[in-house]
């Protein structure tokens, strides 16, 4: 009998695969995105769609224009389209996009070889990119169902923007968030398209928990660290929640601080990467001058990852330390 | 205890009902003269030469190696070249059966009243572990008990490779041999306990052995969860003892012998009549088998061709020695069954899923039941880079494939922890 096919073992493979993964990221990004589309209106679907559009156009190109295998199936050029997209105002001007998806799947992702390859988060890049660069109207808030409604001034706060109510009541001093804490859950705040509806967010990351597509270990250290800072320096339990559900804390815990390429391996290395994050959130909230420090906590600790995951090497099972050779005499 | 990471596949033990059947004798056996790690025999006969049933045709004075016996009675009609599955060139012995099966008249059950003695009639049955990896079993036998005193004797049901079912039945149909054979190497070589372990996909299996065993002091029904690799010898000794075998020993350094079931309850049978290793079970399996799928008694040396007529497996694009996991393919459908061989599996289509770039989701260092980092050392690997590959242990690797198996990019991270191994070198 000919034609045998020979191949060294194993012979079986899991169903599983990048593009699997990809989907599913995507499915869990969905809830939030809808969200978004409800309060912010169209204006904030012609920003998703131009970011997915666009991400997946720079990707199929650059492959071609490097000659390089076509990967365009694997859905992540989907995954970052979207993950910028919500992180953008709802009036972004569309070519403002096309700009940030050039940047993340070209600059940050292609010129370093592609998927798994990158060093930062692509959408991250691109976002902090934008940013800096465009800071009108990457700052420019409307709020929400502005587009139902006739009113002269849409534009309002975000709840890192707004400013608290200062007020006493019978001689005690009483602070007084700009949105109550229903607002904040299901997300009727100012703020970028997708990071506002926290409920969302959070169905979408245990989501993605639940199927094990990402470890619990990040968002957990991520959040829990902001948090518990938070309290310590505020004493305020009303403060710190408000915190948590605020600004691009959650989106950035769940979806961008759990991106496999640019955070470590290991369940330890995890865990340092995000206590990190919760870290580096709290000091540019609290005492930098710019309202949202998640962006940039993030990529910092993204530049971190690769020294992280050379501490956080594992133990193998019965692996002997090397024994250092006794000194000559 | 923290426990081992692992996989769960889907069992595929369809022949698990099937009794162990006779094969039909093969008009002419092909006997290789290397059939496991160690020094491959001297065959002992030549073209034109009469042979028995249980005839030694094979020997060698290296320490690492295990004699070999005709498993048919007729005429040699050939001692030719033969290419082993990992590339390197052995004779083999081919025989035509002549159809009687006579028994070598010589043989007699050896007299076995110590250690030694039992150590020698193992040898001497040619008897290597029937469990696939094939360790002469001997060699595993003559540790130094004043070095290594064994206080536990670990025998493998586990079984944990998807498809076989050779094991379970020798636990459905020998299970006094079993437990003879583990009463006889307690006795003789000393060790006061026992611990038979089973997956708990075969219930009836581990009652049957409770129940057997419910007298018997020294034997330990241990039931082991359904997780491949269960059945690798550190994982099992580890689940059965809790001991762990470090970097560079033998389980006999933490007081442990790990032998095959089939194994052990083979060497009662040898106390008994005398006749060596010369058939064994065989689990016959795989989709691109169309009928007799089942376990069968095969002599050793049948051609997996003949199996592949049995079956009617005429599609079979990938056959393997072994399960999915570790088996090894054939290269050509005259390759024989050997001491080693459990299964026989034939399927159609042996194609693996297209191989994409790492996205580094780590899920191949959370399936390794040793920890080891397979994304770290295939970089490693590239780079050339060998104290990087000493650092992260790669010789520690058993190729047991949960890496390549869970990886969703479809890399072929075990193949490449093999490639690594050979960059580092031998001291």
């Amino acid at each position: 009998m000919n034609g045998l096919f020979v191949s060294p073992s194993p012979h079986r493979a899991t169903t599983m695969s990048t593009a699997r993964i990809m989907l599913m990221v995507i499915l869990s990004l969905l809830p939030s995105a809808i969200a978004g589309c409800v309060f912010f209106g169209p204006r904030a679907a012609a920003v998703l769609a131009v970011c997915v559009i666009s991400c997946v156009a720079f990707e199929a190109l650059s492959r071609k224009i490097m000659k390089r295998e076509q990967t365009v199936s694997d859905l992540s050029a989907i995954v970052t389209g979207l993950l910028l997209g919500m992180n953008l105002p709802a009036t972004t001007p569309l070519y403002i996009a096309v700009i940030g998806s050039f940047i993340a799947i070209v600059i940050a992702k292609q010129l370093f070889g592609g998927i798994g390859q990158n060093f930062a988060n692509p959408a991250l890049v691109a976002r902090i990119v934008l940013m800096l660069s465009f800071t009108e109207s990457m700052s420019t808030w409307v709020v929400p169902y502005w587009y139902t409604e006739a009113v002269d001034t849409t534009t309002g706060a975000t709840p890192l923007t707004a400013s608290w109510i200062n007020y006493t009541e019978s001689g005690v001093a009483y602070k007084m968030a700009p949105f109550t804490l229903g607002e904040m859950l299901w997300g009727e705040t100012g703020g970028c398209i997708g990071e506002t509806c926290a409920i969302a967010l959070i169905a979408g990351g245990v989501f993605l928990i639940v199927t094990g597509i990402i470890s619990a270990a990040t968002p957990v250290a991520f959040i829990g660290s902001y948090a518990l800072l938070t309290f310590i320096y505020t004493g305020s339990a009303v403060e710190t929640l408000y915190g948590v559900l605020a600004g691009g804390l959650l989106i950035g815990a769940f979806f961008m601080a759990t991106d496999y390429a640019t955070t470590p391996v290991t369940t330890k290395g995890k865990i340092i990467f995000g206590l990190g994050c919760g870290l580096m959130t709290f000091i540019i909230r609290t005492f930098g001058s710019y309202p949202e420090g998640v962006s940039f906590a993030i990529l910092l600790m993204n530049l971190l990852t690769p020294y992280i995951d050379k501490l956080t090497l594992t133990t193998p099972f019965g692996a002997k330390k090397p024994v250092k050779k006794a000194e000559e005499k | 205890m923290n426990k081992l990471n692992g996989i769960h596949l889907a069992h595929n033990k369809g022949t698990k009902k099937c009794e162990t059947i006779d094969f039909p004798l093969p008009k002419s056996v092909i006997i290789p003269m290397s059939q496991h790690m160690g020094a491959p025999c001297d065959s002992l006969v030549k073209k034109g030469d009469e042979v028995t049933v249980g005839q030694k045709i094979g020997d060698s004075g290296a320490f690492m190696s295990a004699p070999i016996h005709s498993s048919v009675s007729g005429k040699v009609t050939d001692v030719t070249d033969y290419l082993l599955p990992n590339g390197s060139v052995c004779k083999a012995v081919v025989i035509e059966t002549d159809g009687q099966q006579t028994v070598c008249p010589d043989l007699r059950p050896p007299v076995i009243n110590d250690r030694q003695s039992l150590i020698a009639a193992v040898r001497d049955c040619g008897l290597t572990g029937l469990g696939g990896a094939g360790f002469p079993t001997h060699v595993k036998l003559n540790y130094d008990p004043a070095k290594t005193p064994v206080d536990t004797l670990v025998i493998n049901a586990a079984e944990c490779e998807p498809y076989i079912t050779s094991d379970y039945r020798e636990l459905m149909e020998n299970s006094n041999d079993i437990i003879e054979g583990i009463l006889l190497v307690q006795k003789y070589m000393g060790i006061p306990m026992c611990k038979l372990c089973i997956e708990n996909n075969k219930p009836d299996a581990i009652e049957l052995m409770k129940e057997k065993t419910a007298e018997i002091g020294s034997i330990d029904i241990v039931t082991l969860p359904s997780e491949y690799p269960q059945g690798a010898e550190k994982v099992i000794v580890y689940s059965a003892t809790g001991r762990i075998v470090a970097e560079g020993e033998l389980p006999s350094h933490q007081g442990v012998m790990v032998m095959n079931v089939s194994t052990v309850s083979h060497i009662y049978r040898y106390s008994q009549d005398g006749i060596p290793l010369v058939k064994r079970r065989i689990t016959f399996d795989g989709d691109a088998v169309s009928e007799n799928k089942g376990n069968y008694f095969v002599p050793i040396g049948t051609r997996v061709s003949e199996l592949l007529a049995h079956g009617k497996a005429e599609d079979a694009k990938k056959i393997l020695y072994g399960g999915p996991m570790m088996g090894m393919c054939l290269y050509d459908t005259e390759q024989p069954v050997t001491k080693t061989t459990n299964a026989i599996l034939a399927f159609r289509n042996g194609e693996l899923p297209k191989t994409t770039a790492c996205i580094r989701c780590g899920k191949c260092v959370r399936t390794c039941p040793f920890g080891l980092m397979p994304l770290m050392i295939e970089k490693a690997y590239n780079a050339k880079d060998v104290e990087e590959l000493k650092k992260l242990k790669v010789m520690l690797c058993m190729n047991c494939g949960c890496c390549s198996y869970a990886c969703p990019a479809h890399r072929p991270l075990a193949e490449i922890n093999q490639l690594a191994k050979g960059l580092i070198p031998r001291k």
